[in-house]
């Protein structure tokens, strides 16, 4: 069924979810918010834009497979390890790397992983929801 | 140095995270997996040898100190499983490429294959009991997905049975950290090593390490506690078998070595009554159990059941010669039975079935495998000079030592009865003619070269490694020795994780 005031309001919602979403991500360290609860955030917009207009117009809005999301997301959260292994520190110690700018504050470590977790979560997320609904059109 | 501790872990999830990104192409997959195999093999054995000359290795994930954060801790006898499960790891690689179907291969088969043995390595190497836990998991879920792979009935039946049973014990384990958790305020193996001996509430400590036997005796198959085994470690493709078979229930059985020699070390005694007697039933049963099975794998899986009574009686005898007994034990058993599994499914391709009373006409027709399958077979049964002669010999040595005549003798008879139980493999499957007609065709003379190659290369590593342990015993168990004095030397585990206390 097209409901022409979803799949409109869907449109600007998308935009308004993914940042809510990219927040929720970067205040993860020190407040509530994080890697997983950003992805499954991001995953319910494109979730919602699906149910808007349909399979075929999320996937091709997503433009690439939602597996290599996930190989990404795995990708992303084992390379956070790196830098540690690197320096000769305890493996997945934090390194931070202060910016000295008000608005980005300190960066490190955690945060490669908290990202690598937001992707492997959106990419979970989606494959089931556009695998589930692929089955329902056959 | 102490970061070749996270290598074992961090390589195989890299290989398969790696193996994701080339999903359409098997080619690719393969090439990774060889590769990561013969690296993962070169650093479990950089690793052993570390910690053969520097003593045991501890590594702070995270910079956090035990025991506020996650250790991983290497002793020897973590170092000789890492080292064991990488040649398994290995060999069942090059296996694989010879016998998986196309199918399975494009369904995530080698990634999985990779994320099996993260968690068999993090395992042995962790230093945590919650950390233990989600290592447990790692490997059950990589090993249920292993298992129903393919999706044929039979084996979604044998997987109904091992889920369940795991996911159990599972929770019994969860349980069982929680408890342990309330009372010491601790799960570090080092720190607990060091608190349950003061702890006030002694009878609830002792609930607690029923319970972690009961879960660990799930796992390594120990009686009453095995069915869901022969139940399960047939239904697979071959090569999915003899890795189960070789390394899961032992990871069970290192878990329970580990727990009750580093950590209930104080709690022993009742403990030790009652593994005793398990020991002696698993032995058994296990045994008793093969011989009425008339499948090569069915046969073999009780085998595995028996086996693991040995190791068992080994830490129930709980002497410094009995656990050095039960880690050879261990060892021996890891090669030796993955190796069988091998030979069944060379077996299988030639004469196209399990079931030995359809088999017959291998050595005949081809008798080097015969010769093959009698390295393994009598290594198991226990002939000298072969490991299993060696392992069974101080084990039963021990025994007398400890003045248990009555399960000893359950071990010298179960080892007769193990004999028998090969000779009827022998017998059925090698010597007596092929019945006619041939049940399915012949698989084996339609492969290339390089894919015999492939089926037989794991088989004669792993049966010239059973050959060496026999041969160069002495070395080797002086190893084992070391081994078992520092998991009896409580304090030599728990000094190197917590730093010199006070």
């Amino acid at each position: 069924m097209y409901s022409i005031i979803l799949a409109t309001a869907s449109r600007y919602l998308l935009l308004l979810l993914q940042m809510f979403s990219l927040f929720l991500l970067f205040r993860g360290h020190n407040e509530p918010g994080g890697g997983f609860v950003g992805g499954l955030v991001a995953a319910a917009a494109y979730a919602l834009y699906f149910i808007a207009n349909g399979i075929a117009e999320a996937e091709k809005l997503l433009k690439v497979d939602p597996f290599y999301l996930i190989a990404a997301g795995l990708l992303l959260a084992v390379s956070s390890t790196m830098p540690s292994l690197a320096a000769g520190m305890n493996v997945m110690t934090g390194i931070w790397f202060d910016t000295g700018t008000a608005l980005f504050g300190k960066v490190g470590t955690p945060l490669v992983f908290d990202t690598g977790v937001y992707f492997l979560v959106l990419g979970v997320t989606l494959k089931i929801i556009f695998s589930l609904a692929e089955g329902d059109l056959q | 140095m102490k970061q070749i501790l996270i290598i074992p872990i961090l390589f195989p999830l890299l290989s398969a995270i790696t193996m994701l990104f080339f999903r359409r192409s098997v080619a690719t997959q393969r090439i990774i997996s060889i590769l990561s195999s013969f690296l993962l093999l070169a650093v479990a054995g950089g690793l052993l040898a570390a910690v053969i000359s520097e003593g045991m290795l501890t590594l702070q994930v995270g910079g956090w100190r035990a025991p506020f954060g996650i250790t991983l801790a290497a002793d020897l006898l973590s170092a000789v499983m890492v080292a064991a499960s990488a040649l398994i790891g290995l060999t069942t690689v090059l296996y694989s490429l010879a016998t998986i179907d196309r199918e399975r291969e494009r369904f995530f088969y080698y990634p999985l294959l990779q994320l099996l043995m993260m968690g068999i390595n993090g395992a042995f190497l962790t230093g945590d009991v919650f950390n233990l836990y989600v290592w447990f998991e790692v490997m059950l879920i990589s090993s249920f997905v292993l298992l129903v792979l393919g999706g044929t009935p039979v084996q979604l039946e044998g997987a109904i049975k091992y889920v369940t049973i795991n996911l159990l014990s599972s929770s019994v384990f969860l349980a069982a950290a929680g408890i342990l958790y309330g009372m010491a305020g601790t799960l570090n193996m080092a720190d607990l090593a060091r608190i349950t001996p003061y702890l006030p509430q002694q009878n609830l400590l002792a609930v607690v390490s029923v319970l972690f036997m009961i879960t660990f005796g799930v796992k390594a198959a120990v009686f009453p506690l095995f069915f869901w085994l022969p139940a399960s470690y047939h239904t697979p493709p071959v090569a999915v078998s003899a890795i189960f078979a070789g390394l899961l229930t032992k990871v069970g059985v290192y878990a329970l070595i580990r727990f009750f020699t580093t950590i209930f070390s104080h709690e022993a005694v009742f403990i030790n009554e009652v593994l005793l007697a398990a020991s002696a039933l698993t032995m058994l049963s296990g045994v008793l159990g093969a011989a009425a099975q008339y499948d090569f794998r069915r046969l073999l899986s009780f085998h595995i059941i028996s086996q693991i009574g040995y190791m068992i009686f080994g830490l129930a005898l709980h002497s410094p010669l009995a656990i050095a007994g039960a880690l050879f034990y261990i060892v021996h058993n890891i090669i030796a039975k993955t190796n069988l599994f091998y030979v069944s499914g060379i077996v299988e391709r030639i004469t196209g079935t399990y079931d030995l009373k359809k088999a017959g006409g291998v050595y005949a027709a081809h008798p080097v495998i015969g010769m093959l399958f009698l390295i393994p077979a009598l290594a198991l049964a226990g002939i000298p000079p072969l490991s299993g002669f060696w392992a069974k010999f101080v084990i039963i040595k021990a025994g007398f030592q400890a003045g248990e005549y009555a399960v000893t003798g359950i071990a010298l008879l179960v080892g007769l009865l193990t004999l028998f139980s090969m000779m009827k493999i022998w017998n059925e499957a090698f010597w007596k003619d092929l019945p006619q007609p041939q049940v399915e065709g012949n698989r084996y003379e339609t492969m290339g070269f390089g894919r015999r190659l492939l089926l037989f290369s794991p088989v004669v590593v792993l049966g010239l490694v059973t050959v060496l342990l026999g041969v160069f015993f002495e070395p080797v168990f002086r190893l084992a020795e070391t081994a078992a004095a520092q998991l009896l030397d409580t304090q030599a585990y728990i000094t190197p994780v917590l730093g010199r206390m006070e």
